[in-house]
């Protein structure tokens, strides 16, 4: 079983989101540690990628400044390395396809086992391109997780069959960022999965107060939180730990 | 030479986000349902020659001949279509089949701004919306065709991102697409992005050499010894290219801009300076550094001013077809000046890399062999950035 799985065992998840680096990789290495006391179940850890297509204005300033601030795919994977000295919590990298392409995709992949992150989230590759990494995915044991959105439709259960660790299930249109009302009819789309898969789904894109992660908890197995939480981080720095630990604690909240 | 898939050997695919994925879908069955379609072909043919003004002419450039004392140069004159490049044949066919698909508004991106105002002629011939993203940078660098294309009814959007220049435009349309799908089109400008985009607009731009094949049979009884054009994603390139691509005597170069040159970091020359990646949608070969971070690359022409190149080329240049060469921006610029010299044509200052590039090689050419140079649009809009290129501060 993967360590994914754990996760969503002791009722609903709540999945965190930071990018490695803003403001520079000691901060984020606290961050997590603080977003873990908060109460978060699993870590998504972003690698910055110059040009974040899927990210609104939160996320590509983060990438932007943590790239500028000097990090690298190398400098991250230490990072969780130090991290898994003392941090069980389940940890997923988010990037985008150029950064493992580039590294070499094995190379990447076998780096990820090696330092003990448990998945891998690529935006920018749908399941008609998932055999660019996907076997190397399986030969080391990292779970590729897929997405669906609100345009998916007839693909969600094609999607839902195959996927692995949790599935990704994008709430909104468009890019990462705050929204103040998530309109889609996610009850219909949880529905489709759950019909076709037994691996949980979060959903995430748009969550930013206690209530909406409450209400996207209740409809799936846990929200995931990622521009509010990069915004807290903008906004205090090399302080944002205690911030970020309280956030998770209010988001969090009964579920 | 596509796979069902949409590789181009092994460039290509659909690297986007699931949300995006049923568009593409939509759009490849739209494509195959109408381009094979009479009634489709013969639409687009009307607006090609009676809106647009084709067929291009086919111009012996004898100055330029004789004066190189090499091959006869004959120039493809895409710069004589409506709005002023070839932009305009990729967007008509676009447009036309957004207007079957029931889309009501058109988004793209820009770089020197040919193909927005391209993509802004047509969605107000067609009464469709338009918005148009173009890096801040650029909407400095061309001023002119902001002004056109707000003229024509379309929002111009200036993307801060990044380097400010197509790279983000490109990444901000499709940050667009993915929040407004259902009434919208994206019209991508170049053979380049996810699947079917790169066949679509090969196949909407390969007039160019269909063209080019009748009339240089017809001039000179044969055809070329070598085809030339400028490569940025390289839609001109690559239709000039097109009904050549099986003819193995015809050479098929490619002018890549090296801004100020392939040994600096400022430079846009991808198959010099860059190494296989995935970015933007597709597999192909990109500027970037050791760890996969698109490069922020430089030319003086922001229509080529572009980290990647489009995937069919990437496989033209791994099997050997094509060649790809570097042309620096003091080249281009020198070519600019030479051909409006030369033979009364001012090109646009990304054709003028194709120019740059002929000057040099045509002396070794024999005199009864043939190049044909495509003109992909017209330098009107460079005219204030080369006079400050060469310390003139003139006002537009």
């Amino acid at each position: 079983m993967s360590r994914i799985k754990t996760a969503f065992e002791s009722g609903k998840a709540f999945i965190a989101f930071v990018t490695c680096g803003d403001p520079d990789l000691e901060t984020t290495a606290r961050i997590v540690h603080a977003a873990v006391r908060g109460g978060a179940d699993l870590i998504e850890l972003g690698i910055p990628f110059s040009d974040p297509t899927a990210e609104g204005p939160v996320i590509q300033g983060a990438n932007l400044r943590a790239l500028k601030g000097g990090v690298t795919t190398d400098g991250i994977f230490e990072l969780v390395k130090e991290l898994r000295h003392d941090l069980s919590v389940p940890m997923v990298f988010m990037t985008y396809a150029n950064v493992v392409f580039s590294y070499g995709a094995e190379r990447f992949i076998s780096a990820c086992r090696d330092i003990g992150m448990d998945g891998l989230i690529l935006p920018d590759l749908p399941f008609e391109e998932k055999d660019e990494f996907q076997p190397l995915c399986r030969q080391y044991g990292i779970d590729l997780i897929s997405l669906v959105a609100p345009t998916s439709e007839n693909r969600i259960a094609m999607i839902a069959r195959e996927a692995e660790g949790f599935l990704y299930v994008v709430s909104s249109l468009g890019v990462t960022g705050t929204r103040s009302e998530i309109k889609t009819d996610l009850e219909s789309m949880v529905r489709i999965v759950r019909e076709n898969t037994d691996i949980p789904c979060a959903i995430g894109f748009g969550i930013s107060t206690p209530e909406q992660a409450g209400k996207m908890a209740d409809v799936s197995d846990g929200a995931i939180v990622g521009s509010a939480i990069v915004k807290l981080i903008e906004k205090h720095g090399k302080a944002a730990p205690p911030y970020v630990e309280e956030f998770v604690r209010t988001m969090k909240g009964d579920f | 030479m596509t796979n069902p898939k949409g590789r181009f050997g092994i460039h290509g695919g659909q690297y986007i986000p699931e949300t995006l994925m049923n568009a593409v879908i939509e759009l490849e069955d739209a494509y195959n349902r109408h381009k094979d379609d009479p009634e489709f072909a013969g639409e687009l043919n009307e607006l090609l020659n009676e809106y647009a003004g084709r067929p291009s002419r086919l111009y012996y450039a004898q100055k330029m001949t004789d004066d190189l004392g090499g091959a006869k140069i004959y120039l493809k004159r895409e710069d004589l279509n409506h709005t002023g490049a070839h932009k305009i044949n990729n967007v008509l066919g676009q447009a036309l089949l957004a207007k079957k698909m029931g889309k009501t508004r058109l988004i793209a991106e820009t770089g020197a701004g040919q193909h927005g105002v391209a993509t802004a002629t047509a969605a107000a011939l067609m009464g469709m919306e338009c918005v148009v993203f173009m890096g801040e940078e650029d909407t400095i660098r061309q001023a002119l065709n902001v002004y056109r294309m707000r003229l024509l009814g379309a929002d111009v959007i200036p993307v801060k991102t990044g380097t400010a220049t197509l790279k983000d435009a490109v990444s901000e349309a499709m940050r667009e697409w993915t929040s407004r799908i259902s009434d919208t089109h994206y019209c991508l400008g170049s053979v380049m992005g996810p699947h079917p985009f790169p066949t679509i607009v090969r196949d909407f731009q390969s007039v160019i050499s269909r063209e080019i094949r009748e009339q240089v049979l017809e001039k000179e009884g044969r055809l070329p010894d070598a085809v030339i054009a400028c490569v940025g994603g390289g839609s001109n390139a690559i239709g000039s290219f097109h009904h050549f691509i099986d003819d193995e005597g015809v050479r098929l170069i490619g002018c890549e801009a090296a801004g100020r040159g392939v040994d600096t970091y400022e430079t846009a020359a991808t198959i010099a300076t860059g190494r296989l990646g995935i970015f933007h949608g597709m597999k192909s070969y990109f500027c970037q550094d050791e760890y996969g971070q698109i490069a922020p690359v430089y030319s003086i022409s922001a229509g080529l001013d572009y980290p990647g190149i489009g995937p069919e080329h990437a496989h033209l240049h791994d099997i050997g077809r094509a060649e790809y060469v570097p042309v620096t921006d003091d080249e281009a610029v020198n070519a600019f000046e030479y051909l409006a010299r030369t033979e009364g044509i001012i090109p646009a200052i990304e054709s003028a890399h194709a120019v740059a590039h002929a000057i040099k090689i045509a002396p070794e050419f024999g005199r009864d062999q043939v190049i044909v140079i495509t003109i992909s649009g017209r330098g009107d809009k460079d005219c204030a950035a080369i006079a400050r290129y060469r310390g003139e501060d003139i006002h537009e």
